[in-house]
């Protein structure tokens, strides 16, 4: 029972240590003003749906690479002066291309990507199909309970 | 001298993995009782070799030695002793060490805890982990020497990364790699079990308790690594879909289902080939995490430094296991004949069910991870996936396998009755829509279908859990461990799924400017910038550090100070931002930069119920282990040591 | 034996191959939407003569080479001896696209010291202190370079830093190709 003498301590650790500090490496923090609500939440759905090209694998929100400051800006502004989601799409992907998109456009190149989650839905509703048919159809011999205890009363 | 003694115990240690994979193996064919009995001082010896070399490992990083390659790269003396030690598997030639000496770890307690087990079959399992052994050591020693020399070592080691000396960071690893190799426990045993044609009831209640085991031990690594990224990698995220994290994730899905699968293989005798496909793909996923952190075939955030001519290595490595076992596989597993007999509605299809959606899942994640790359190698350009990728098509997916979770518990062996189950269902699915609907008005929030959704599930599989653990008969301290275990592993999945809901669609984020003495309001705190200090020193940077009274509702509340770090010349600022934690929300905040007269930006957060996800981890992991406890597993050896002193003693 | 337990192996070979093709790619490289498109215009202070304007029309009816570069890109340092030889033994006019650089708050005049310790063998030097029109030709890590042909359209673009390989191996055929080609 260590273990869980252990785990019941991360727990501890992890739920209620208050007020601890935490580092990260310092970014600029942009306060970008929205004109409506709607606006600020556009922007905030597209930095995290934008890949920092030059980061390992970071969107443009999270990232601190002056590429991903200069992304944020290009959005902002686009936002700002009325674009849409569409709009700004497809200007980041006339420039760096479907790299640029964590969430892949449909086309023929992805179609594997979008139809296998369904194709494998499909495909393991058939196995199960076939599967409960070809199960063995005869059941257990089940004894009632009068056998069970003649049974019970032989192995005594 | 040190380390070369750490290097030749490696080269031992590989000598030992070879006698013992081919003796215990032999002795079986050849029908040899002594050749088999090996397998157990064997494994003992291998672990003792492998402790000290990477006992010899440890003591380098601890001394500083520099004329040792890895040290001189990866540490430095102003580190903390706990964090030399934790850089020791902060790279790649250490971790793999950590790997290997873990592996013959669970190779001992496998010949020490299982002595009911048969010799036949013991042979056979430490056989396949002694193969298993030979591929790392191979690739430590050829590709990846930890102790390799520098011909003029430096006077100063080359890391001191404060983003690198984390406690969270120090410790998840070791439990992450507890669990993938602790699947090449449940591989032998399936190797071990289509070698000898023969799998029964015994057989999944010896390979049961380990398979959990190692699911605890993956659970608590990947719970640690979001909690670990939450607060050191993202501004706030605590899963990003990275091709490493959910190299993680793949063999975490599989375990899951072949905990559950090995349930209908202990109690039914059904699904058998399906359990040891299953065991297969667990280790064998755990084997894929590898190849793809340390061959740098996909871009991630915590990837190793890549290394293609290693990538090789451990591609022809997977080509022998992975291919090796499951062209055992597909000629042995129709030998495996599954004799339970069961109905339409039965609980048997159930967990089938439950394996099948886990199954896609895996699938899916796999799929999404590689596309990328599938996409490269066709030549057709180059492409992301994301997060908005996995969470549009894990939604559908996991509302599935949640709504199973429910009724799966309720359903007897072999035949149930669908009304019996109505009636059982009914009141727990009410309870649930209640919960679901009026969920959101308890936050003051408007109606959103997602929040209602996530609540629906967790609500519905924390009642169900509830509900059944309360009718296992028997006073609450009577009941089975097996019964607390899966209780705890359901209701953790509805704490973690609340967390999610709860975080996602509930967590306000600000970037904000701040004048002097001025507030901001967020989530009903009020925030108040009251001090700037310029230039404070610390043990070695520099710092701006600024003060922030929040208070809630007029009353102070708490008083934060995040900090912008500067540790000299060459390095990165660093952020340190001011936390409030709690287990019903956490608040962040963030210095930036000045933006004249006074004025600074920050970044503020409300997350609520954030830690709900890894309280929920934990909890899971909790149950795991109840359950690899239970009483029968333990009975089983009781009445074997019984009967063996029993038969010592007649022969005295 | 059945044909239903074969899949998984089957699809693990798949894998397989799949990952040994993976070895030999390079995930950082992403190609340029532009390869083949007219290159985007821009018209911008030059650097030593900042009451001129240098932009991509002036350019046109010559093979000339955009080369993206900053004093404070380290790999820019690396290439930078290479490329002006090639510059200068070809006479390949270049125009030098200073990424966020001068003007910059924390760089200042960096580059101009650079440019004095390095040599400047670009034709001119456009200042892009906001990195628009960086955004505006997909730059995404400095150095760059594109090479346009006379019709002023983008038909390569470069990477990271040019090495000896890359300019005997690639940018001098390519060069030379495209000097033949009718304006």
């Amino acid at each position: 029972m260590k273990h869980s003498m252990h785990l019941l301590l991360l727990s501890f650790f992890i739920t209620l240590s208050l007020s601890f500090s935490l580092s990260l490496y310092a970014g600029s923090i942009e306060t970008y003003t929205f004109k409506t609500a709607e606006q600020e939440a556009l922007y905030k759905g597209l930095i995290k749906e934008l890949r920092c090209l030059v980061c390992q694998n970071q969107d443009i929100g999270d990232s601190n690479a002056k590429l991903a400051q200069d992304l944020r800006r290009q959005t902002y502004e686009m936002i700002s002066k009325g674009s849409s989601r569409e709009d700004v799409i497809t200007y980041m992907v006339e420039r760096y291309g479907d790299f640029v998109l964590y969430r892949p456009p449909f086309k023929m190149k992805t179609l594997l990507l979008w139809v296998g989650p369904p194709l494998f839905l499909f495909l393991s509703l058939l196995f199960l199909f076939k599967f409960l048919r070809n199960r063995p159809k005869t059941a257990e011999i089940e004894l009632d309970k009068k056998q069970r205890e003649s049974i019970r009363a032989l192995l005594k | 001298m040190i380390p070369e003694i750490g290097h030749f115990a490696l080269i031992i240690g590989l000598a030992i993995a070879i006698i013992q994979a081919v003796f215990p193996m032999m002795g079986v064919r050849l029908n040899q009782p002594q050749w088999m009995a090996l397998a157990r001082p064997v494994a003992g010896a291998q672990f003792l070799f492998l402790g000290i070399s990477f006992a010899c490992l440890i003591y380098a990083f601890l001394s500083s030695d520099f004329s040792v390659k890895l040290v001189a790269n990866h540490s430095h003396t102003q580190m903390p002793t706990i964090y030399k030690v934790s850089s020791v598997w902060g790279n790649h030639e250490g971790s793999l060490l950590l790997w290997t000496f873990i592996l013959s770890g669970w190779g001992v307690a496998v010949s020490i805890f299982s002595r009911s087990i048969p010799p036949v079959m013991l042979a056979r399992v430490m056989s396949v982990m002694g193969m298993v052994a030979i591929g790392f050591l191979l690739f430590l020693i050829m590709t990846s020497n930890p102790f390799e020399r520098l011909p003029f070592p430096p006077v100063e080691g080359r890391t001191l990364n404060p983003l690198l000396q984390d406690f969270g960071l120090a410790v998840h690893p070791p439990m992450l790699y507890m669990g993938y190799v602790g699947f090449s426990v449940a591989f032998s045993f399936a190797i071990a079990a289509m070698l000898g044609g023969k799998l029964d009831a015994a057989w999944a209640r010896w390979a049961r308790p380990w398979t959990n085991i190692a699911w605890i031990f993956l659970t608590g690594g990947i719970t640690l690594g979001s909690w670990w990224a939450y607060y050191e990698l993202g501004w706030g995220g605590w899963w990003f879909w990275d091709p490493v994290e959910n190299a993680s994730l793949l063999p975490w899905l599989a375990g899951t289902a072949l905990v559950h699968s090995l349930a209908v293989t202990e109690k039914r005798a059904a699904f058998k080939s399906w359990t040891v496909l299953l065991a297969i793909l667990a280790f064998s996923l755990s084997l894929l995490g590898t190849f793809l952190v340390r061959s740098g075939v996909l871009t991630s955030v915590h990837s190793f430094a890549a290394d293609p001519e290693r990538g090789l290595f451990i591609l022809v490595f997977l080509l022998i296991v992975i291919g090796g076992s499951l062209t055992l596989y597909a000629a042995k597993a129709s030998k495996l004949e599954s004799t339970g007999r069961f109905e339409l509605v039965s609980r048997e299809v159930g967990l089938l069910v439950n394996n099948i959606t886990l199954a896609i899942l895996t699938l899916t994640v796999l799929l999404g991870t590689l596309y990328p790359l599938i996409i490269d190698a066709l030549g057709v350009g180059k492409i992301s996936v994301g997060p908005p990728y996995f969470n549009n098509i894990s939604l559908p997916l996991g509302t599935v396998l949640f709504l199973m979770m429910g009724v799966g518990l309720f359903l007897r062996w072999k035949k149930d009755s669908p009304e019996r189950l109505f009636k059982k269902l009914l009141l727990p699915a009410n309870i649930a829509l209640i919960i679901a609907i009026f969920g959101p008005m308890f936050f003051e929030k408007a109606f959103s279908w997602r929040v209602s959704l996530g609540l629906l599930l967790a609500s519905w599989i924390a009642l169900t859990a509830l509900m059944w653990f309360a009718a296992q008969g028997r006073s609450l301290w009577q009941k089975p461990l097996s019964a607390w275990g899966a209780m705890f592993g359901h209701v953790g999945m509805a704490v973690v799924i609340t967390g999610i809901t709860l975080t996602s669609m509930y967590s306000t984020e600000k970037d904000v400017r701040l004048d002097a003495n001025s507030g901001y309001e967020v989530a009903g705190y009020s925030f108040k910038f009251t001090k700037i200090e310029k230039d404070l020193k610390g043990k070695n940077f520099s710092a701006i550090r600024a003060t922030i009274e929040i208070s809630q509702k007029g009353k102070p509340f708490i008083t934060l100070y995040p900090e912008k770090r500067n540790y000299g010349p060459g390095t990165m600022p660093m952020t340190e931002a001011g936390i409030d934690g709690g287990l019903f929300r956490d608040l962040f905040i963030a210095l930036g930069e000045p933006l004249g007269k006074g004025a600074w930006s920050f970044r503020i957060y409300h997350k609520p119920f954030v830690r709900w996800i890894w309280l929920g981890g934990i909890l899971i992991a909790f149950g795991g282990l109840l359950a690899a406890f239970d009483g029968r597993y333990r009975r089983t050896r009781k009445v074997f040591l019984k009967e063996k002193a029993r038969r010592k003693g007649t022969m005295a | 034996m059945k044909k239903t337990h074969l899949i998984p192996l089957f699809i693990f070979i798949l894998l397989a191959l799949l990952l040994y093709r993976g070895l030999s790619l390079n995930s950082r490289n992403i190609p340029s939407p532009f390869i083949g498109k007219p290159a985007p215009a821009f018209d911008l202070p030059r650097l030593y003569q900042k009451d001129q304007r240098i932009s991509a029309k002036s350019m046109k009816g010559q093979v000339w080479i955009m080369n993206v570069f900053a004093s404070w890109c380290q790999s820019c340092r690396a290439e930078h001896l290479v490329l002006s030889n090639f510059i200068r033994h070809y006479k390949v006019p270049t125009v030098g696209l200073n990424y966020k650089d001068y003007g910059v708050k924390d760089y200042g005049n960096d580059v101009i010291n650079w440019l004095a310790q390095l040599g400047n063998p670009y034709i001119a030097i456009a200042i892009d202190t906001e990195g628009r029109t960086g955004i505006d030709y997909g730059v995404y890590g400095v150095p760059e370079s594109f090479v346009i042909d006379k019709k002023g359209i983008i038909r390569y673009k470069f990477t990271g830093p040019i090495d000896q390989k890359a300019v005997t191996e690639t940018l001098v055929p390519l060069i030379l190709k495209l000097r033949q080609e009718p304006a």
